[in-house]
């Protein structure tokens, strides 16, 4: 603290607080709601605080799903579509990228420099824009309605080979030497090695790829045509465009509950590495 | 940089980047190339015959009223997303900085939103606006406003500035903190000593030693505002009312899978990727400014 002045000290408190409350309170709607039967969510003002029937809305949403003959995919199924392309999106772009990045940092090849500019392109489109194309070329490939349609081709992606790139650059060399000398092959280099060096920039990488996975919405939203692949956020933007039709709003606010709740629970109790993976993915 | 020491193997290194560089084959360069070979044809409307018509794709777009309504509206948008996100981010973040060390707890209130993803933020907007239960639109009834994003395109517009602002203020947040963490203590106290206010310290020592961070921050909220808000606009209001929210990607998703029209919508993709070559350059440009600072 540079000075003592309690006004300003009391002022940037009450901002911080106001914009804590005002970002919060989205999320707490939705919870509320979430408490609530149908008909108190129809009546409007809704209420403002939680209701009894926070149990009933949970299960019903997690085993029967939606019901009345709309999409009746328990979201229990949702929700482990969307576990199984998170890490699969985050595991596979954390291998691709380890070897090549390995490859190009530790190896003197013809073509390396093509490679390298190869990967970086794909910074220029991201996925939103070549949607079309890139969905033709899934669909001619018999990869829709599948995990692979849905994990492989978004996994490629610069910026994490670019941040094990840096890693790698600021490894000392004399460990390389180290291991030449001792006359360790490469790949027993990079798995004894660089491997367990690298393990914090793995797990914040992890991290941010794991949400980025998670919320993957308009390529689901493409590639999946049969219910037993939808993923979690794109059953609940789907529910949220048939609401008024079906007003369930408080069944609609639990599974909007429930697709928030692994990513928001990654970012809070791994923030550490979320912070890190952030900052560094963007150097 | 390079590597002072290396291996040497002759098949080893290909077999390494061969995942990551045949997936990028396959799932970048196969569809890209094909959606610039597309911006060239016109594909009748079967989609069995196609003939190269040169540059008219292109030509069609840029006289098109509605392309034009779309990008004036992508700006627009752009231009609020990025200076509220960062204006509301930055007030956060220099409020938190006097603060933190007192109350580190903040922060983690602060950075979840980043986790929530865009088209459940839009549910979660829409929900507080829906013109017969949202608790806001209710609200502002009260005080005389009437609110109906779902046929109001300006008050639709607005919510979905709204939606993707907090969607992207904690990611905005935890920068300018950053940046202002990393400002030396010494700078500020002997600002102090000389006897400049906390808000002269602001505008002339803090404020210039953040520029960097704003810029960058400035160009990811523009590419985000282009790029990240799709699944905001399309949970919240699929380009409605009319054509009052269908920002430049969401119209080539429109134009591509609802219209049919390929090759409209791949010339649409091209003009984008120009766009976006252009910001990363500019964004390279500004890293190796950085150095100096």
């Amino acid at each position: 603290m540079v000075e003592n002045r309690p006004f300003v000290t009391f002022l940037s408190h009450l901002v911080v607080i106001l914009g804590v409350i005002i970002i919060a309170f989205p999320i707490w709607m939705t919870f509320v709601a979430s408490t609530h039967d149908q008909a108190t969510m129809l009546r409007s003002p809704v209420p403002l605080l939680p209701g009894k029937h926070l149990f009933e809305n949970y299960r019903q949403i997690l085993v029967e799903g939606f019901g009345r003959g709309f999409s009746g995919v328990p979201i229990w199924m949702t929700l482990m579509n969307s576990m199984i392309m998170a890490l699969g999106v985050a595991l596979g772009k954390i291998a691709i990228s380890i070897i090549s990045a390995f490859a190009i940092v530790y190896f003197r090849f013809p073509g390396r420099i093509y490679f390298f500019w190869a990967i970086f392109v794909t910074l220029m489109l991201p996925v939103e824009v070549r949607i079309v194309p890139t969905y033709g070329v899934v669909a001619s490939l018999g990869m829709l309605d599948s995990y692979s349609g849905l994990i492989v081709p978004i996994i490629a992606s610069a910026t994490a080979t670019f941040l094990f790139r840096q890693f790698f650059l600021s490894v000392p060399d004399e460990l390389a030497e180290a291991a030449r000398v001792d006359g360790a092959s490469p790949m027993r280099f990079f798995w004894d090695i660089l491997l367990p060096m690298s393990r914090t920039t793995i797990a914040a990488l992890f991290v941010i790829q794991f949400i980025y996975g998670w919320n993957q919405y308009l390529w689901p939203l493409l590639i999946t045509t049969k219910e037993s692949f939808y993923t979690v956020v794109m059953a609940v933007s789907r529910q949220a465009n048939a609401v008024d039709a079906t007003p369930s709003w408080n069944l609609l606010m639990a599974m909007a509950m429930l697709a928030m709740l692994p990513p928001v629970a990654v970012v809070v109790f791994m923030q550490r590495l979320f912070v890190r993976g952030l900052v560094e993915t963007e150097k | 940089m390079e590597k002072r020491v290396t291996f040497n193997e002759r098949w080893l290194p290909y077999l390494l980047v061969a995942p990551q560089i045949i997936i990028t084959l396959v799932f970048f360069f196969w569809p890209t190339g094909q959606m610039m070979w597309q911006s060239v044809l016109l594909e009748d409307s079967f989609g069995g015959n196609s003939r190269f018509v040169w540059f008219d794709n292109f030509v069609h777009l840029f006289s098109d009223s509605s392309y034009f309504a779309s990008a004036r509206l992508t700006i627009v948008f752009s231009f609020l997303v990025a200076s509220i996100g960062l204006a509301v981010s930055l007030l956060l973040a220099v409020m938190a900085d006097r603060v933190i060390r007192g109350a580190t707890g903040y922060k983690t209130f602060l950075v979840w939103p980043y986790a929530v993803a865009p088209a459940v933020a839009g549910v979660l907007w829409g929900f507080l606006f829906n013109p017969s239960v949202g608790v806001v639109a209710w609200l502002l009834q009260g005080i005389g406003i009437e609110f109906n994003y779902v046929s109001n395109g300006n008050q639709a517009l607005l919510l979905v500035v709204i939606a993707a602002v907090w969607n992207q203020v904690s990611y905005n947040f935890l920068f300018f903190l950053a940046g202002l963490q990393s400002i030396p203590k010494s700078l500020i106290e002997a600002a102090a000593i000389d006897g400049a206010g906390p808000g002269r310290r602001f505008w002339d020592i803090m404020f210039p030693l953040l520029s960097p961070t704003g810029f960058f921050l400035l160009v990811i909220n523009i590419l985000y505002a282009f790029f990240g808000t799709f699944g905001v606009v399309d949970a919240l209001t699929k380009g409605g009312p009319g054509q009052a929210t269908t920002i430049l990607v969401y119209k080539v998703y429109n134009d591509g899978f609802r219209g049919q029209d390929l090759g409209g919508s791949s010339a649409q993709s091209v003009v984008l990727m120009v766009v976006i070559i252009l910001l990363t350059f500019v964004q390279f440009r500004f890293i190796e400014r950085k150095v100096h600072y």
